[in-house]
């Protein structure tokens, strides 16, 4: 219901409406819907995750329907709906990954850091995403992703290092 | 013409238009294809796969919802590979379905307990868990078990491309899809019921009639709707008479496949505590007590015939019968009583001799989505007539201008071309009246010369009364509020005008299903059945209730709700002699009635109303009256033979539409009276109170029907809406509450904001108790804030 006296735009930081204002204008008039993906990574990017209040200024600033910005948030694995922690792991387990020790790039991960798949370490350092399908670095395998960076041909000691080095 | 074509379907030869699915020629021609997602009121989806068919040449089978014919496409719906695709199809949706059919409502009207029946294996080669979905809580009109869902998307299309109101989404993907508000949100649309009947499976059924009946207990009986003029047509399922649930009947001309949820589930009314089971009298002693019919009849006839007929007042409900009606009309004759209305919601009478026979659309609701422009004048449109929003739009959807002039955003589902926002609808439709006279060159008319007068044309004036003249067809709408207002005579005159001025068709929107019946039958003081002018005309609805008179018959009417007046209209019912024919008894009326007849509610009585369009649609009687009540029109019949008035004898209610409909057959053409002069008046000072009759409050079954009332919308009609800067003025929030008082009484409500609300305005719904004691609804109201801010949640729980 618009009953709502708040603007929605006074959620959004202002960077975050720059940011959403640059994808609408890549899109016809009345096409803002296509700028969806790209706002959400922007709120995503300054909050960590999505919250619904988030997604919620963000239907209203591009003027969709709130259900139509939770279906796409929630269809994609890259939009976290649930706080996480400050860095992200995904371990590719799909078929070439699978071949080539991608399983147990995913049984060493979660034995050094203590957690299952989909949880968070109790520093909050380090997030291990539930479930990734083939990220198209095939040719790499097995390969993870950590927050924006693949990395190829990982071997335990490879994973450790990585790791680690994450602050 | 070159789009037939002819494509072959199981061998036999079929006629077929360019450009539509292989499912519609064979829907047409009675073959059947299994569907699940396929609703031909919706978009294509293709995302069950259930429809496949055979087509030769093509290498695997097709969906038959999504396969556009061509010219000699040979099709096959029961060859071995479209039943083997079929087959495959129906295993995997039940992969993950709960098969709980015997704990299911939808069990024995399922359409994949059907299918799989038909196309399911007896063994699943799938063995792993199924999935649990968790079910939203949607309202007190919907139950989910969203396990049972099979993402059709059906539900999702009909809140997008139908009500337009996006509510239900899918989530998630793949295997984790889910099929709800992802916010656990309850649907707010007045429509979400049809979501009910569009599920073909067991996840969306009807909450109140949940467990309570299986589908072959049930007999299908044909109703009408009483409580808009759309006049919905209905399915009232009974199990040994009584209304167990209400479904729609399709009629594409009327409601299409879709009725409102308050068609749908205003039966649960009919079952409600405060039902009035038995006649009831109040004997010397003043006290109530049952009797039987004779004798609380010979005590109505008894107190009636003590009156001096011009010293009574006869008062129906709109949604009555037009049998009811006519009755009520002839019973008003017999006794010699020009004191007779319907129009309890109407605020100004002045011009009741211009009004047309009787009120309407002037066109078929289905014509309304050909037209090219529309102006809507004081209509909460979703609200009074929920299909007739749907009309218009489809026709917005078509390239229709439609434009409003309203004292706030009703937040149609539709774009507006003009969104005036003006608490004095008279102003500024003299503005438009002003503007369509400039540039047409017809002169505004004499008699409305004086509310012209120096008003300011503006630009959205002028794109109103350009959009009006340039369409080639056009309507200009005039709303229930409209009938509330004080100054409704002067509003109707200037629409008028501004109709005949641009060649568009007047419509008039009024409260009740049947109010076109009761203007028909001559439940007015002014005129006879089919309009014919009768003098001295008597007293209409206000006057009866402004000037207390010695006698009240009241036909299902709550004078405190019904009526403009509010509990006003009590006062002179006091000290009268007051018989009530009504289904049901409320505190009110024990305090002012003398006898109360228990009557049957639309689904107890057979009987007739007329539509929008003046179509006329009878109804036999769906289910057994409560206890001992009986059909309105037998007991106005009996009362009529109690009376000794000549001709009160049928013996069936289509008898008592045939008499009327010889009596309108003799009636020529009736001419309206010339306008007469009417000013505008100038505003009150303080706060203006816009009332109105909110959606769950418009007539007596409505208003017990428990889950209409749990809604959203019903609990949003029980505040006082303000503007933000009135809010500001007054120190108060939304949450906060607030007292009312006006000269009559007093009210307390919360306060809701509105950013529409203009300041200076309150919008109080009329029609519900909280606010009766208000009396009057043009009544000047002061307030005083008794909570600026809503309550802390943390203290109330303790
Ligand atoms: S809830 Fe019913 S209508 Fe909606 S997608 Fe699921 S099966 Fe289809
Ligand atoms: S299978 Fe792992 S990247 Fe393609
Ligand atoms: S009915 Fe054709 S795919 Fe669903």
């Amino acid at each position: 219901m618009s009953t709502e006296l708040e603007s929605p735009a006074d959620r959004l930081s202002v960077h975050v409406r720059e940011e959403i204002d640059a994808w609408v204008r890549q899109y016809p008039p009345g096409r803002q819907q296509s700028a969806l993906l790209g706002a959400l990574h922007a709120v995503q990017h300054e909050n960590g995750y999505l919250t619904v209040t988030l997604m919620d200024a963000v239907a209203d600033y591009l003027e969709l329907p709130r259900i139509s910005v939770y279906e796409v948030a929630s269809f994609y694995s890259m939009f976290e709906t649930e706080p996480v922690g400050r860095h992200s792991i995904s371990v590719c387990t799909n078929l070439s990954c699978m071949l080539r020790g991608g399983d147990e790039v995913v049984a060493h991960l979660q034995h050094k850091l203590g957690i299952a798949l989909g949880e968070t370490t109790a520093d909050g350092r380090i997030y291990l995403k539930r479930e990734e399908e083939c990220l198209a670095a095939c040719a790499g395998a097995p390969m993870m992703m950590v927050d924006h960076r693949y990395y190829e041909n990982l071997t335990l000691e490879a994973v450790d290092r990585i790791v680690d080095g994450l602050e | 013409m070159s789009d037939e074509v002819r494509i072959e379907v199981d061998g036999v030869s079929l006629p077929a238009r360019k450009g539509q699915m292989v499912i519609e020629v064979t829907d047409e021609a009675g073959i059947y294809v299994p569907r699940f997602c396929y609703h031909k009121k919706l978009t294509v989806a293709a995302n069950c796969r259930m429809c496949l068919v055979e087509v030769e040449r093509a290498p695997k089978a097709l969906p038959a919802c999504a396969t556009p014919v061509a010219d000699g496409m040979k099709v096959f719906t029961r060859s071995e590979r479209a039943v083997a695709a079929q087959k495959a199809v129906m295993e995997f949706l039940l992969i993950n379905h709960p098969l709980d059919c015997p704990i299911c409502d939808q069990g024995g009207e399922c359409e994949l307990q059907d299918l799989a029946l038909g196309f399911g294996g007896d063994v699943s080669q799938y063995t792993e868990r199924k999935r649990i979905v968790q079910d939203e809580n949607l309202g007190p009109l919907i139950s989910t078990d969203m396990t049972r869902c099979i993402h059709c998307t059906r539900c999702v299309r009909f809140g997008t491309e139908i009500a337009g109101i996006r509510e239900l989404g899918a989530t998630g993907r793949g295997e984790n899809m889910e099929i709800g508000t992802y916010v656990g949100e309850t649907l707010v649309s007045e429509l979400a019921g049809n979501v009910i009947d569009l599920c073909p499976v067991g996840a969306l059924t009807a909450r109140p009639s949940r467990y309570t009946a299986r589908p072959w207990e049930l007999m299908a009986q044909e109703a009408v709707s009483p409580h808009d003029p759309v006049g919905s047509n209905l399915y009232v399922h009974t199990r040994g008479g009584k209304a167990m649930r209400v479904v729609p009947r399709e009629n594409e001309a009327v409601n299409e496949t879709w009725i409102a949820d308050r068609d749908r589930f205003s039966y649960r009314g009919a079952y409600a505590e405060s039902r009035l089971p038995r006649p009831m009298v109040r004997d010397a002693a003043g006290q109530w007590r049952e009797t039987d019919w004779e004798a609380a009849l010979q005590q109505a006839v008894a107190g009636l015939q003590a009156l001096e007929p011009s010293r009574l007042g006869m008062l129906a409900s709109p949604a009555s019968t037009l049998e009811e009606l006519y009755l009520f009309r002839r019973l008003a004759e017999g006794l010699g009583c020009t004191n007779l209305d319907h129009r309890l919601a109407q605020g100004d009478f002045r011009d009741q001799a211009q009004a047309p026979v009787m009120p309407g659309l002037g066109m078929a609701p289905a014509a309304v989505e050909q037209l090219g422009a529309v102006l809507v004048i004081g209509s909460d449109l979703r609200g009074e007539v929920p299909l007739l929003h749907l009309r218009l739009r489809k026709a917005v959807q078509a390239g229709a201008v439609v434009s409003a002039i309203n004292a706030r955003d009703y937040d149609y589902r539709f774009p507006l071309a003009t969104d005036l926002r003006s608490a004095d609808p008279a102003a500024s439709l003299a503005a438009v009246a002003q503007a369509v006279g400039e540039i047409s060159g017809k002169p505004v008319p004499r008699p409305l010369q004086a509310a012209v007068q120096g008003v300011s044309v503006e630009q959205a004036h002028i794109a109103i009364a350009r959009s009006l003249l340039d369409a080639g067809s056009a309507l200009v709408l005039l709303g229930n509020q409209i009938q509330h207002r004080r100054d409704g005579a002067l509003v109707r005159a200037l629409a008028d005008f501004v109709a005949t001025a641009t060649g568009a068709v007047c419509g008039r929107l009024e409260v009740g299903g049947n109010s076109a019946g009761a203007w028909l039958a001559g439940v007015l003081p002014h005129r006879a059945p089919g309009g014919q002018a009768q003098t001295p005309a008597g007293l209409d609805a206000r006057r009866m209730l402004t000037q207390p008179q010695d006698g009240y018959v009241l036909l299902n009417v709550e004078p405190e709700l019904d009526s403009t007046l509010g509990a006003e209209a009590l006062e002179p019912l006091a000290q009268a002699f007051v018989v009530c024919l009504t289904p049901f008894v409320s505190e009110r009326m024990r305090q002012y009635a003398d006898v109360l007849l228990p009557i049957g509610t639309f689904l107890e009585t057979s009987g007739t109303y007329v539509g929008l369009a003046g179509q006329w649609q009878s109804q036999a009687g769906a289910a057994r009256p409560l206890g001992e009540a009986r059909p309105g029109w037998k007991v106005l019949r009996v009362l009529g033979n109690l009376l000794s008035l000549p001709g009160f004898d049928w013996s069936a209610s289509d008898a008592v539409a045939t008499e009327l409909r010889q009596r309108l057959g003799a009636v020529g053409p009736v001419e309206p009276a010339a306008p007469q002069v009417l000013e505008r008046d100038p505003p009150e000072g303080g706060l203006q109170r816009l009332a109105s009759l909110p959606l769950y409050a418009v007539d007596s079954l409505v208003r017990r029907a428990a889950p209409l009332q749990a809604t959203v919308q019903a609990q949003e009609a029980r505040a006082a809406w303000v503007g933000p800067a009135e809010a500001e003025r007054l120190g108060v929030t939304a949450g906060g509450r607030i007292e009312l008082r006006t000269e009559h009484g007093r009210a307390e409500l919360p306060v809701h904001v509105h950013a529409s609300l203009a300041a200076g305005c309150i919008a109080l719904a009329g029609g519900i108790p909280e606010t009766a004691d208000l009396g009057a609804w043009d009544r000047p109201v002061q307030v005083r804030v008794l909570a600026a801010e809503a309550p802390d949640l943390a203290e109330t729980v303790e």
